[in-house]
Parts: structure tokens; sequence; C-alpha cells
């Protein structure tokens, strides 16, 4: 699996049409049994495409970031909270929000399949699926972190979180300095994909 | 079951390589991949953790070559087959060759944003109590069940203190037999230095794991 780019833009073309094809096929033939709707496979993607991805969990942290009552709401209840945005569903069932302090670093992973809260991130990236990732983020979750540019001082306290039931979780980053006074527009704009993984930080302004 | 899949610990797969502005999907069928498997388990033919369990039990070989919506594919046409649903032949032909199977429900696409808005909470009703609290100790049990298990190989036999007491939610282990019976569930905090010994950079690892998992510390 550490090789999906690989496969999916070198030397793997074959696998990509001999899947194409697969697919196709499998698609046709639960079409003509009925099971599937053609209909709902557009809506499903399209959803996901369009709908659902980090730009909603983005906005979970801005208001966090402005609201103290909603703040301490997310990180007593993140389901209701979050709910109150209109995110919930799939993948996202009970969610659990992490807060990072200049003390603690936290960092999620689902080290036995790709577990990811989906209606706040979307769906993972390939990355968080893959054998590197999963293997190593609960042994050396530092030298991961290095892997995606970030150093943390040694005295900050790493915490990795197993999604290994039907818990998701959504970390909170920290909010950069230099953004007293701005916007949550202005500010989910700082908020990455990875900073609510815990693989970054919020971007600096 | 002891397989490829619980990676946790392993140290030969090389660096993580996250890429940049990583679109939702790399090729077409991904897409379609995406789409049937979760409308196919809008059918309501299996769950989540047979699901799980599906992908899991793929050879190693396969597991670890292929691309994980690949590994979707081979867990779902797995599931389908097993369940009669579709035959090799009519894999083979993409054609219907047999009559369909009853299925519960199909997701009609007026239906999707409700079924993807309510997703499937695993939370159960309970009159029971759980048996441990936050600040208890534990040890997790040596355990190695040849079916489903959702207790990682690196934190069995391992202590811990509970975190947390989630609730009362469906137990994977069981789900994946059949039997959507639930268990007390808990986030239970490792120290990295009884998992790993000296060799971490973590401080502590979290999980969260199921009563029949835990015997009190």
């Amino acid at each position: 699996m550490s090789g999906d780019h690989d496969h999916d833009h070198g030397h793997g073309g074959s696998e990509l049409s001999e899947m194409d094809l697969r697919v196709r096929t499998l698609e046709s033939l639960l079409v003509e049994k009925g099971y599937v709707d053609p209909a709902a496979l557009d809506r499903l993607i399209e959803t996901y495409e369009t709908k659902i991805g980090p730009r909603n969990g983005a906005r979970v942290v801005a208001k966090a970031w402005v609201d103290a009552k909603f703040r301490a709401w997310l990180l007593e209840d993140a389901s209701a909270a979050i709910a109150s945005l209109g995110f919930t569903g799939r993948q996202g069932e009970h969610l659990i929000a992490l807060e990072n302090t200049p003390r603690v670093h936290n960092m999620v992973v689902c080290t036995l399949c790709s577990c990811y809260p989906w209606p706040v991130l979307g769906l993972p990236p390939v990355w968080y699926k893959s054998a590197p990732y999963r293997s190593r983020a609960v042994i050396d979750p530092r030298g991961v972190l290095r892997e995606f540019g970030v150093t943390l001082p040694e005295d900050v306290e790493v915490r990795v979180w197993d999604s290994t039931a039907e818990v998701r979780y959504l970390v909170l980053p920290q909010r950069p300095a230099g953004t007293g006074g701005w916007s949550e527009d202005r500010l989910a704009d700082l908020v990455t994909r990875d900073s609510m993984i815990g693989t970054g930080l919020a971007l600096d302004p | 079951m002891n397989g490829v899949h619980d990676m946790g610990g392993l140290q030969s797969f090389g660096p993580v390589r996250p890429e940049p502005n990583e679109p939702p999907f790399h090729a077409p069928w991904e897409k379609r991949a995406l789409a049937l498997t979760l409308a196919m388990g809008a059918t309501g033919s299996w769950n989540i953790d047979q699901s799980r369990a599906a992908r899991e039990s793929l050879p190693p070989g396969k597991y670890l070559t292929s691309s994980y919506y690949k590994i979707w594919i081979e867990g779902l046409t797995k599931l389908m087959l097993e369940r009669g649903f579709i035959t090799p032949a009519e894999l083979a032909s993409g054609r219907m060759q047999s009559p369909p199977a009853k299925v519960a429900r199909i997701l009609r696409a007026a239906d999707v944003s409700i079924a993807l808005a309510r997703g499937s909470p695993t939370v159960r009703e309970t009159t029971g109590a759980p048996r441990f609290k936050t600040g208890y100790n534990i040890r997790t049990s040596n355990w190695n069940p040849a079916t489903h298990t959702r207790l990682p190989r690196y934190c069995r036999d391992k202590p811990g203190v509970i975190e947390k007491v989630h609730g009362c939610h469906v137990f994977a282990d069981a789900d994946a037999q059949g039997d959507p019976r639930p268990e007390w569930l808990y986030s239970v905090r490792f120290e990295a230095r009884d998992l790993w010994g000296e060799h971490t950079t973590a401080s502590a690892v979290y999980v969260d794991l199921w009563e029949p998992y835990l015997q009190g510390g």
C-alpha cells in the first residue's frame, strides 16, 4: 500500500486499466441485478467530492478559536457541538475533539484500517491509509511528524490516538499567534486538514 | 485475526509520503469503488465489522500490494460471493446469469443525503454498569482470536489506565460473527514505554477498547 502513488502515477498503468475495467464490470452487474441505483452512486460521489471535506472541520476549529462557549462544548461533547453546525453522520457518529496546547500534541491514526472522521474531514488521504503511517504513528510519531515538516519541542507530550472502535477524533490545533480579532472565515483558511489529524500545525498568518 | 492489516509498530514500510493538494480520488474507478461499497453496505446485507473482516482476511501479499480502494473492491466482491449475491461466472462476464438475491433495501438517490447524515450509531442503551471507571488500572488480555478483533497486537497483555468510559457500543468482535451485542467501550491510555520500551518517540497511546478485552489491573 505504500506504493499507492507509484501505482497511480508511475509504473502501474496496467493496474489502473485493470481496476477500471473490473469496477465497471462489477457496477453494471450490480445495477442489472437491481442491488444498486446508478443515480445513488452519482449522488454519493458528488457528496464526497463537493460537500463533505476538511473545510467542514476548519469551520469547527475556527469557531472554537473565537467562541469560548463553543470551544468548551466541543471539548465536552464534540458530537453535539459539531452537529450544531450541520455536520453529522457516517463515520462521525461519535466524535471527540482533542485539544493541542503548548504542552500536549495529539495525533490520530487507525492502525487496523482507515477509520477517519468523514463528516468533518471528508475521505482520508492515501497516506493516512498507507502502511508507513499506520505502522509508525504509534511507535515513532515524532519521526512521522518530521516527514510532514513538523518538529515539536522535546518537552511536548505526544499523544497518539488509535481509532479502533466507532469513535472518531478531530484535533483542535493551536490558534496561530498574530490572529487576534480575525473573523471565523479568515481563521478557517489557516486550518489545514493535517492540523486536524495532528500531522500538521495551523498555518501562520 | 493476527493479520498484516494490524500494522501498529512495524518499522519496515519506509517514510510517509504526503501528497500536496491531494484530490479526493486518483482515478475514476476509485469513485465508483467508494460508491459501490457504500451503496451495497446500505442494503443491510452485512455490517461494518463484517466488511472489515472481509478486507483483513485477504491474502497478506494481496493486502500489502493493493491500494486501499482495491482492497475495498476485493472485500466487497468476497462478501457478495459468500452470500450468493453474485457468482464467479457473473463476475467474469458482467452479466446477470442467476436471479438476484433478496436484499432488505436499496439506496435511492433521493435518500442518499439523509442516509449519510444519519450514519450508523453504535451506542446502545443498557441497564448494566461498566466494570471500570476513569482512572482505574487495567491490563489488556492476551487475546488472539482467529476471527475479527479490534484489539491491536501491540497493546495486548499490557497495563493501561481508563481515560474515559465512552458508553455501551456494539462489540466489533461479536458483530463480525453476526451478533450485534453491545459491550462497554473505554478509551485506555498506555504509556508508550510500556508498549515499546525505550524505542519510541511517543509519550502515550490511547486506544478504544471493549470490556471483554480488559482485566482488572
